[in-house]
């Protein structure tokens, strides 16, 4: 039950792509057949992901992830567009990308406005439209969140941004396969996403620049993906994204609804087995596949070891997973104190999630809770008895 | 990530709980940093005859508080001050780097207890025990300014 830090490629997606290891393995620069032939998947591959976000085929370029799409969309319109101005809107529950990327902005002389969210993490539409200057070309805001599953207000900032004719990116690494995104509808000028987050392999995102974008490229080369992605394309893993993009649009509807109600059932069951829990994120503003709960009185690595210890996988916003000991910023942003931040458990469910892994969750959580309260200091002794 | 002694005092800690007639508690470490120990002793003829330990925290937090209650168990009180962190990191088989500081908080956590059984006692407190405690004191009313802080500049920035 952790999808969001790695999936599985769908079969039908590595069926897909193993033509293009050994046989088809031509550069689409070349003119030649087998090259040519490259060229046709490319652009086959390019029309499957622009039509997942309702975009046209010639707005798609290939990138390495959601994480270098980010970089070219912030960098490469602050960049472009200094003769306009020098202030980008943000909020505070960005990815972490998108948050280093802005630090390195404001250390280049840009100055960047973080908005609040609200305790559901849904980000204040009505400040992102005051904190606008006239200094203003950029916003950049999340689809949704991966970690708290909840979906922001786009078409609401994406109609702000339009009317002040202000550039919108949206990072929708987390919501691109799984939830309906279309660029036309929510009037974004730049969207981020990722290829394993829909089961496609690793490797591989795409940004979406609309038409007529200024953009400055972040890598230079040979002038591949129309000179904003140069660099030999990776073809099978686009391909890959491109199957990827197809079942995703095929199956995006039937496959929400699905995990929607296991998502629900999951919340309603820890919320109701385990006292003192709480749901983080919105309760229905949510991506159909995110549960995130916090036990107070515990701590989140301790929960993960002894899920673990059961056969299952989870995440946590504890500071002692991270690398930096620090609790997340998200969680942190949506009001929770450290402490309470510390005992949140993150479980992303996925395609091979059934009823039955809920259940069995369900069925050990309250063990786990308790046996760890029970050598928590933090613990009320009425708790325990 | 961790070595099999501590998965199996994480699993199965030794001496957890709390001694209600306890002759020495100490608090260590801090809920906002995501680790809190509290060490409880029972002292018998300068010796510790009992110690328990109570620990929120992740699975080394909780593997070295049950490791050092083990090798304080039985000790006089000098020998007990004498543990180090590196002998509570070694009786787990080792500890990756970003852990070492549960270690630490395990050995503050002891002589905290100590210190609050000689206090209780009205006995001649140690000078370099009273150096550890006062570096602990410290150390946790540095986390409670920093993150007051730290909460003062975020409430700053979102409303900027």
């Amino acid at each position: 039950m952790d999808y969001q830090a790695g999936a599985p490629v769908d079969p039908r997606v590595l069926e897909a792509m193993q033509p293009y290891f050994l046989k088809a393995f031509g550069n689409p620069s070349s003119v030649h057949a087998i090259g040519q032939e490259s060229r046709e998947a490319l652009e086959d591959a390019r029309g499957r992901v622009a039509a997942l976000i309702g975009a046209k085929s010639g707005e798609v370029i290939f990138t390495s992830g959601g994480t270098e799409s980010n970089n070219i969309a912030l960098k490469g319109v602050a960049f472009r567009n200094v003769d306009r101005g020098n202030h980008i809107i943000t909020s505070t529950i960005e990815h972490i990308s998108i948050m280093n990327i802005c630090k390195y902005l404001q250390r280049e002389g840009f100055t960047v406005s973080y908005i609040p969210v609200d305790r559901y993490g849904v980000v204040d539409v009505d400040r992102i439209g005051s904190a606008i200057t006239d200094k203003t070309i950029l916003i950049s805001v999340m689809y949704a969140n991966g970690e708290i599953g909840t979906i922001e207000p786009i078409k609401a900032i994406g109609e702000v941004a339009e009317n002040k004719d202000i550039y919108f990116h949206v990072d929708a690494v987390a919501a691109a396969g799984k939830v309906d995104v279309n660029v036309e509808r929510d009037k974004i000028d730049l969207l981020s996403m990722s290829s394993n987050d829909f089961y496609g392999p690793k490797g591989v995102g795409a940004l979406y620049r609309r038409e007529g974008t200024r953009l400055i490229p972040t890598i230079h080369g040979g002038g591949q993906e129309r000179g904003f992605r140069s660099g030999s394309e990776n073809i099978p893993g686009i391909v890959g994204m491109g199957k990827a993009a197809e079942i995703a649009e095929g199956e995006m509807e039937a496959e929400g609804k699905r995990l929607t109600e296991l998502r629900d059932r999951f919340i309603e069951g820890a919320v109701s087995t385990v006292p003192h829990t709480y749901l983080n994120g919105h309760p229905t503003q949510r991506l159909p596949n995110n549960v995130n709960v916090r036990f107070s009185y515990v701590e989140g690595e301790s929960l993960l070891l002894s899920l673990d210890m059961e056969g299952v996988a989870a995440s946590s916003g504890s500071a002692c997973t991270s690398k930096t000991l620090e609790p997340s910023h998200v969680l942190r942003s949506i009001g929770l104190a450290h402490e309470e931040a510390h005992g949140s458990l993150l479980f992303s469910l996925g395609k091979q999630n059934d009823e039955g892994d809920i259940e069995y969750v369900l069925q050990i959580l309250p063990g786990i809770v308790k046996r760890l309260r029970m050598i928590s200091p933090l613990t009320p002794k009425e708790l325990v008895v | 990530m961790y070595t099999e002694k501590v998965m199996e005092y994480f699993r199965n800690p030794r001496n957890m709980g709390e001694i209600t007639d306890a002759d020495g508690v100490g608090t260590v470490g801090n809920p906002i940093c995501g680790d809190m120990m509290t060490v409880y002793i029972k002292v018998k003829d300068n010796r510790l005859e009992n110690v328990t330990f109570k620990t929120f925290g992740c699975g080394a937090a909780i593997a070295t508080s049950s490791m050092i209650t083990e090798l304080a168990k039985g000790k006089t009180i000098e020998e007990a001050l004498e543990i180090t962190k590196s002998e509570v990191v070694e009786g787990l088989g080792g500890l990756p780097p970003v852990k070492i500081h549960c270690s630490v908080l395990a050995v503050d956590g002891l002589s905290e207890a100590i210190y609050d059984y000689y206090k209780r006692r009205n006995m001649p407190i140690p000078e370099e025990l009273v150096k550890r405690h006062e570096r602990t004191r410290r150390e946790f009313e540095n986390i409670e300014k920093r993150y007051a802080e730290f909460t003062k500049l975020e409430k700053e920035l979102l409303q900027g």
